[in-house]
């Protein structure tokens, strides 16, 4: 049972991970109605912003803030420099999400060129310690990532649902021409929710990357997993993201640890998962299917 | 001076010409039509008003040229377009739609949500459902009142009653008609259904192939039977 719970919430805390990238994939999607392929590289150079404030000496939890805003600014210039003129992604779909392929292989090469390809060690934000209870040792890290996860979904919540300016950007993402209609500005809510994905990048990275190291690979598996999160829990489904980002680390960290057959290949249960999902709801656990009427 | 002064108007999408050269008014208050069938031109004529497509010529709002002003820009100087298909944003409530539809206030909006519920009480009825979730009919009469909750000077109306039966479309109407004259909003419409718009308006034009061919107040175009068998197939 304590060997359960240990597995249990270090499945959870990866999850976290997941799920906190999801999001930032599910706040894309919902502007623009496109998977962005760059949201792990965004999100691993925002971690470098967060490595190079910690490397000059300022506290991590500060370092995360910095990255955070370093992040957002990255997310902006990249909607308003590169994603804006290519044109409205509902029209041109394909063009932007190739443009976003082009971006992930871009903020790779820039990352490598600006940081080099060493391995540059991060500490964790919530410490090396562990919560004992009984025999279970749960790591503060992995219970740290999520809160975080929680806070992060509270705050996105009251964002879309209490707020103008979450109002108006649900507006933009169903209809952004009648949007413009009803005063909305449109481009600059688009830019707004590239900043708001790319800066929480900061924060999925910051708990990535101690399990590792900071690199320019650094989110490329994490960014897999997250996709198979918001596959499970639906693309537009900011609830979906937290529930799928959750179930694939519990199904890929805790699982093969008791089926002996998908010992040797850990993400088997996660895709087994998500194909019976898509069988039975192919819109995902928490996705909308669209219903209109004329 | 006319509330919108309209100059050789003209649009087109590519290297089509869709309009060319309009002329028209519409004076503070009134209700003006804009008649035509299909492909004459009339929604191209809206959306070059409120800058979604590219459009030469001039149009002045009081004065002021706005041609080519972005359509948030043009909200704010008091210009409200329902677009054709009614626009709505069918994943937002209709309480959101509302205020989106205010969005550019700064004001307290739920005075004026609920009174627009009691202008369309089915609206009321149906504040938590999702816009999408609702009737032809219902829709259009939401996306009128969210265009008024901007409190404009003028409104862009795009064929209201496409989609419509005709008993919907006849309230509808009648609901617009009682807006008009109770806020002193102006409207133009760009119909197809000449009798109800011309009952509903004072003036009206006849648009043929991007080209006004026809204008005058609406008793003289509705009396007009050389105008009705050529242009309004009635």
């Amino acid at each position: 049972m304590s060997q359960f719970l240990q597995f249990l919430f270090i499945g959870l805390g990866n999850g976290a991970v997941y799920a906190m990238i999801g999001m930032g994939l599910v706040a894309i999607y919902r502007a623009t109605g496109l998977l962005n392929f760059a949201q792990g590289e965004m999100a691993m150079f925002a971690t470098f912003f967060v490595w190079t404030l910690d490397d000059v000496g300022l506290p991590l939890w500060l370092a995360v803030i910095g990255g955070m805003v370093g992040g957002g600014v990255v997310g902006a210039l990249t909607y308003q420099v590169v994603v804006r003129p290519v044109g409205d992604p509902h029209q041109k779909p394909l063009a932007v999400v190739i443009v976003t392929v082009g971006l992930f292989l871009a903020f790779n090469a820039l990352a490598q060129l600006i940081w080099g390809t060493d391995q540059r060690p991060l500490d964790p934000l919530f410490g090396t310690g562990e919560l004992q209870l009984g025999s279970t040792y749960i790591a503060w890290q992995k219970l740290g990532a999520l809160a975080v996860l929680g806070i992060e979904a509270a705050l996105f919540y009251v964002l879309f649902m209490k707020t103008k300016l979450g109002l108006s950007m649900r507006a933009v993402a169903s209809n952004p021409e009648s949007s413009g209609l009803c005063g909305v500005p449109v481009s600059r809510i688009l830019l707004f929710g590239w900043a708001l994905a790319s800066a929480v990048g900061a924060v999925a990275g910051a708990f990535m990357a101690p399990n590792s190291a900071v690199d320019a690979n650094l989110m490329q598996v994490p960014l897999i997993f997250a996709f198979a999160a918001i596959t499970l829990g639906g693309f537009d489904s900011f609830v979906g993201a937290v529930v799928g980002g959750l179930a694939i680390g519990v199904l890929t960290d805790v699982v093969p640890k008791y089926v002996g057959f998908v010992e040797k290949m850990p993400t088997a249960p996660a895709f087994l998962a998500i194909l019976v999902v898509l069988l039975i709801r192919p819109q995902g656990l928490f996705g909308s299917t669209r219903v209109v009427r004329v | 001076m006319a509330l919108l002064e309209v100059q050789g108007l003209t649009a087109g999408y590519g290297i089509v010409d869709v309009l060319f050269g309009l002329d028209f008014s519409v004076d503070a208050g009134e209700a003006v039509v804009i008649l035509g069938a299909n492909g004459s031109g009339k929604t191209t004529t809206l959306r070059a008003l409120s800058g979604m497509i590219p459009a030469g010529g001039s149009a002045r709002l009081d004065g002021t040229p706005v041609l080519g002003t972005r359509p948030d820009r043009l909200l704010r100087a008091g210009v409200a377009h329902v677009p054709q298909g009614r626009g709505t944003i069918v994943d937002l409530t209709v309480e959101e739609n509302l205020r989106i539809g205010g969005s550019t206030r700064r004001d307290d909006l739920a005075g004026d949500i609920e009174r627009w519920f009691e202008v369309f009480p089915r609206l009321g009825e149906r504040r938590t459902q999702r816009a999408g979730s609702m009737s032809g009919g219902e829709q259009q009469m939401l996306a009128i009142a969210r265009a008024f909750m901007s409190r404009p000077r003028l409104v862009l109306l795009d064929e209201p009653s496409l989609g419509l039966a005709p008993l919907v479309t006849a309230e509808v109407f009648g609901q617009v008609g009682a807006l008009v004259r109770e806020t002193g909003t102006a409207v133009l419409l760009v119909e197809q259904n000449a009798n109800l718009a011309l009952d509903f308006a004072s003036r009206g034009y006849v648009l043929e192939a991007g080209r006004i061919v026809v204008s005058g107040t609406a008793d003289e175009l509705r009396g007009d039977e050389a105008i009705r068998k050529a242009y309004l197939g009635a």
